[in-house]
């Protein structure tokens, strides 16, 4: 397959740039395409298959249908173990996987909202993990440590408040390291996760700190004393994080689309020197967005807490859910919506994932493959581009203008206009998103392959 | 070689870049294509250079028709480019530089001991002065681009074409490479020069071709004058002089004391500075690119945290502040590169013209943008400034250089002002646009403000300017009037001072008489 040639070595920064610059489109291709391939692994990874495929020569009928057999298997039973059971007999037992869903794609939602207002500003937050872990520690320790002691109305915010501030801390100190000391983001964030891992591997440890008094399992006291409230009753799981995880949503479009702090951000992210010739304080934009990135992440840790898991935690809490908080970010282009759908998603991933393993036997780590092969597929826009026929959204917005300049150039001809100097401009103009840097590269690039 | 194009016509969708477009270009000859920005010269150049296949018409090299598919057979039919982005890769020596893409192999194996004897050859026989060991990115502007010469000339090109080449030169470095091109005509190489720079044709072209509209206008005469040459670009008379009252001095001044800007090292490239601005009038400050007006300029918006001294504006010292309260302090700026400095290329044309008033009353409305208000002053300022786009929502990468200096331009004189520091305002800008552009500041001027003008353009210094002052080596070599004469300013840009420049000059044209 011939894939249009490519700048050599795009940075990290101009591939974050395309991806989060893509529209909704590559990300559904590069779910497709994660599917099949995973359709691929389940085939291999199935007993009935791999039997039928040892007299293939035989008869190779066998095989395809024992290969029909498990991938409709495989996937009726992840969406019967995420959105709708159809084979339940009773109501609620049909949409429990649904309830299952949403409950999964809580504390997803909000991390995958961290990264992406990260993303955002330019920078890659990897620290996801570390400031949901500093999130769940605080929420934890004030949750346990209110326990009978407050009414829910006043534990539930105070926790909640008190697991955001910890993460901000967290993202803000990377965001501090980078303005103050230009430490990349990318290293300090995963180092500090490994800080807070340790920390609260040591506080579980500890008699008198986070563990469980009468045991010396690293395990807490549990938090369902300030849990979040059930959303629609105590049969499933989903509880008020969800609608919180809504609300913030809704805030980071408000914030990114609508607000001056998010213009900001934004502007920082695109060209951080215009933004400062602009009078935009780069330093301060960067903890700050650190920090805000930091407070949804550790929301993720509270959700975690209050939501999920209540009858004590380990440091197993964050689950995994602050690396595939990137994954929803880049699946969810960056923008609040798209993290909303990745979230919900990959929330059905997760719900959906164990049936397959019960039901078919088919390993759950399947499912993580599907999510690594989307990063994969996302992380590669011409190839998706290739696959489906889509065009590249430069070249189509090149020719958007050149039609409108050749409409303009075309009705100045009977109004005398032409005399207009700079009008029509000449394609060469259009081709100006590519920065001449890339360009010359390209060109380079060119001669060399000519010779 | 004698290359000819015939009839050639290159469209994009309904767009015609190129319309039946006819150019033969003689061994030994300069050949001047002259036109604005978006002619349809460089796609024209392109075509010949094979990046671009022509839809109609045909390129014959010494009367035989050619094809070339890429620059790979343009190249190896004796075609050579110098880009106006160099092609160059920085950290390579500059033999590798040339022997890239072009490597000689001595039993398979990389013989770049061949280059670099090629590279000592070619330098010594047109004159360049490089050094095949040293590294790329060390080399100054001028030089990196005579690597760009030698590389074209390595692999035998007898045709050579030049893309605005002077684009990034200084003076000096553009009059070192006038000298190159008389040395490579001599030696019996046709070039191609592209420019829109009136003065640089007139001095070295054998023939003249405009085109304007991706169409040929007409051949120009190297005598022409430059308001003919102008008008045939343009299509229609264009005013080179802005026309200009003498200035009224107001009371309001940017008064700048001992300003020292130190670098990265420690060392000052900004040294001891003094200079006073009044109201109304507009001070130039000329000199060869990397004197320290780069440094000057930022000071000017709070970007040179470490700088000491004084920068008062109208009484209040500035010296320390951040460059969010130089601008509320009425200062507008224009960097000298508007790419990096002044616009967001993926923001909107509307989300740049605000981007610096993210703290103001109309622009934010209970916290969040006022988008209403934003797209009424976008569509306004896009109307007054005759920014040319498709709209206001259009992203301003898409944006020519000179529209899009436009639109600095308007966002930074929409502001109360109290100051206007325009650095490099019309560099890589069409006549056109200049010619607004200069007007502007002019007007800016007559409205009772300070005005600090950075270029290193002498004409745009001779037109703007009330007084010039002349940096060398960070430190100020004068402050004279505008009428002092081009001769005296390019000596001064030397270091001279004013008055040994004046009697060298005067000393030449009594010689000369």
């Amino acid at each position: 397959m011939k894939v249009e040639s490519r700048t050599p070595d795009p940075t990290w920064r101009d591939t974050l740039a395309e991806i989060t610059s893509s529209g909704s489109a590559l990300g559904i291709g590069a779910l497709i395409l994660a599917l099949l391939a995973g359709s691929l692994m389940i085939a291999f990874t199935n007993a009935g298959v791999r039997t039928a495929a040892s007299y293939f020569f035989a008869r190779p009928g066998d095989t395809f249908a024992a290969l029909g057999r498990a991938m409709v298997g495989a996937y009726s039973q992840l969406l019967r173990g995420s959105i709708f059971n159809w084979q339940a007999t009773t109501f609620t037992g049909q949409i429990t996987p649904l309830m299952n869903t949403l409950a999964n794609a809580a504390p997803l939602i909000v991390a995958g909202l961290g990264v992406a207002l990260a993303f955002k500003a330019g920078l890659f937050n990897i620290g996801g993990r570390g400031q949901m872990i500093m999130g769940a520690i605080a929420s934890g320790w004030l949750a346990i440590a209110l326990t009978n002691r407050a009414p829910l109305w006043v534990s539930l915010p105070l926790c909640v408040i008190a697991g955001a501030a910890a993460g901000a801390l967290w993202g803000a100190l990377a965001g501090w390291l980078k303005a103050a000391m230009g430490a990349h983001e990318v290293i300090s964030t995963i180092m500090l996760n490994f800080v807070a891992f340790y920390l609260l591997q040591f506080l579980l440890g500890t008699r008198g700190l986070l563990q469980r008094p009468g045991t010396s399992n690293p395990i807490t006291l549990p938090t369902a004393g300030s849990a979040f409230p059930h959303l629609f009753g105590s049969t499933f799981p989903v509880r008020w994080s969800l609608i919180l995880a809504f609300a913030m949503v809704a805030y980071c479009w408000w914030l990114l689309n609508r607000s001056v702090l998010g213009f900001h951000f934004r502007a920082v992210g695109e060209n951080a020197r215009a933004a400062r010739v602009a009078g935009i304080n780069v330093a301060r934009n960067t903890i700050g967005v650190m920090a805000l990135s930091g407070a949804l992440c550790g929301l993720a840790g509270v959700f975690q807490v209050l939501g999920v898991i209540l009858t004590g935690f380990t440091d197993g809490i964050d689950a995994g859910i602050g690396f595939d908080a990137i994954t929803v970010a880049l699946l969810g282009a960056a923008s609040p919506i798209g993290v909303l759908l990745a979230g919900l998603l990959f929330g059905a991933f997760k719900a959906g994932g164990g049936n397959m393993q019960a039901g078919e036997g088919i390993p759950i780590e399947i499912v993580t493959v599907i999510q690594s092969l989307i990063v994969l597929f996302i992380a590669a826009p011409p190839l998706v581009r290739k696959v489906f026929h889509f065009p590249d959204p430069r070249k189509v917005a090149n020719a958007r203008l050149e039609r409108q300049a050749a409409g303009l150039s075309a009705s100045q001809g009977g109004t005398g206009l032409d005399l207009m100097p700079g009008v029509p401009q000449p394609p060469e103009v259009f081709l100006a998103p590519v920065s001449p840097l890339q360009e010359g590269a390209s060109h380079i690039i060119d001669q060399i392959g000519d010779n | 070689m004698r290359l000819e194009l015939r009839n050639i016509t290159k469209r994009f969708g309904a767009l015609v870049a190129n319309d039946h477009i006819n150019l033969t270009v003689n061994p030994g000859e300069i050949h001047c294509l002259l036109g604005e920005n978006g002619a349809g010269k460089s796609t024209l150049m392109n075509v010949l250079y094979g990046l671009y296949q022509p839809d109609e018409g045909e390129i014959l090299l010494d009367g035989k028709v050619v094809h070339f598919r890429g620059p790979g057979d343009a190249m190896a039919a004796g075609i050579g480019m110098v880009h106006q982005h160099f092609m160059l890769v920085p950290p390579f020596s500059v033999a590798e530089n040339v022997a890239l893409g072009n490597e000689k192999t001595k039993a398979g194996i990389f013989d770049i001991r061949w280059t670099r004897k090629r590279v000592k050859e070619l330098s010594k026989q047109f004159g360049f002065h490089l050094d095949p060991n040293a590294n790329v990115e060390d080399l100054p502007v001028g030089v990196q681009q005579q690597v760009e010469i030698v590389k074209a000339l390595a692999r035998n090109a007898d045709i050579i074409i030049f893309d605005e080449p002077t684009a990034v030169l200084t003076p000096q470095e553009t009059n070192e490479l006038m000298a190159i091109m008389r040395k490579l005509k001599a030696e019996g190489k046709g070039i191609v020069f592209i420019t829109h720079k009136l003065r640089e044709v007139r001095e070295v072209a054998d023939r003249i071709t405009v085109i304007r509209h991706g169409k040929i206008v007409g051949q120009a005469s190297p005598t022409a004058t430059d308001s003919e040459l102008a008008a045939a670009m343009v299509g229609r008379a264009v005013q080179l002089q802005v026309e200009k009252q003498p200035a009224n001095h107001k009371d309001n001044a940017l008064v700048v004391k001992d300003l020292i800007i130190p670098n990265s090292l420690g060392q000052a490239v900004v040294d001891k500075v003094s200079f006073t601005v009044q109201g109304g009038e507009v001070l130039a400050i000329a000199g060869v690119q990397g004197n320290g007006q780069t440094e000057l300029a930022e000071a000017l918006l709070g970007l040179q945290p470490k700088a000491t001294g004084s920068i008062k504006l109208d009484g209040r010292e500035l010296i320390g502040r951040s460059p969010r309260q130089f601008l509320d302090a009425g200062v507008g700026f224009v960097p000298e590169d508007r790419n990096a400095d002044g616009l967001i290329g993926n923001f909107t044309i509307a989300e740049n013209l605000m981007l610096n008033r993210g703290n103001e009353k109309p622009f934010v409305k209970r916290g969040g943008l006022h988008l209403g208000y934003r797209d009424d002053f976008a569509a306004a300022k896009v109307k007054e400034f005759d920014v040319r786009t498709q709209g206001i929502r259009n992203k301003v990468a898409n944006l020519s250089g000179g529209n899009a200096q436009k639109l600095i331009i308007a966002r930074e004189l929409s502001k109360p002002l109290r100051l206007f520091v325009a650095a490099q305002p019309t560099r890589g800008v069409d006549v056109g646009s200049i010619e607004f552009i200069h007007k502007r500041i002019v007007e800016t001027r007559d409205a009772g403000i300070p005005v600090v003008v950075i270029s290193t353009e002498l004409d745009e210094v001779a037109a703007l300017a009330d007084r010039v002052m002349v940096m060398y080596r960070g430190g100020v070599v004068g402050i004279v009037p505008a009428d002092t004469p081009r001769e005296v300013l390019g000596l001064m840009m030397a270091g001279i001072s004013p008055e040994k420049a004046a009697d060298a000059v005067g000393q030449m044209m009594g010689a000369q008489r």
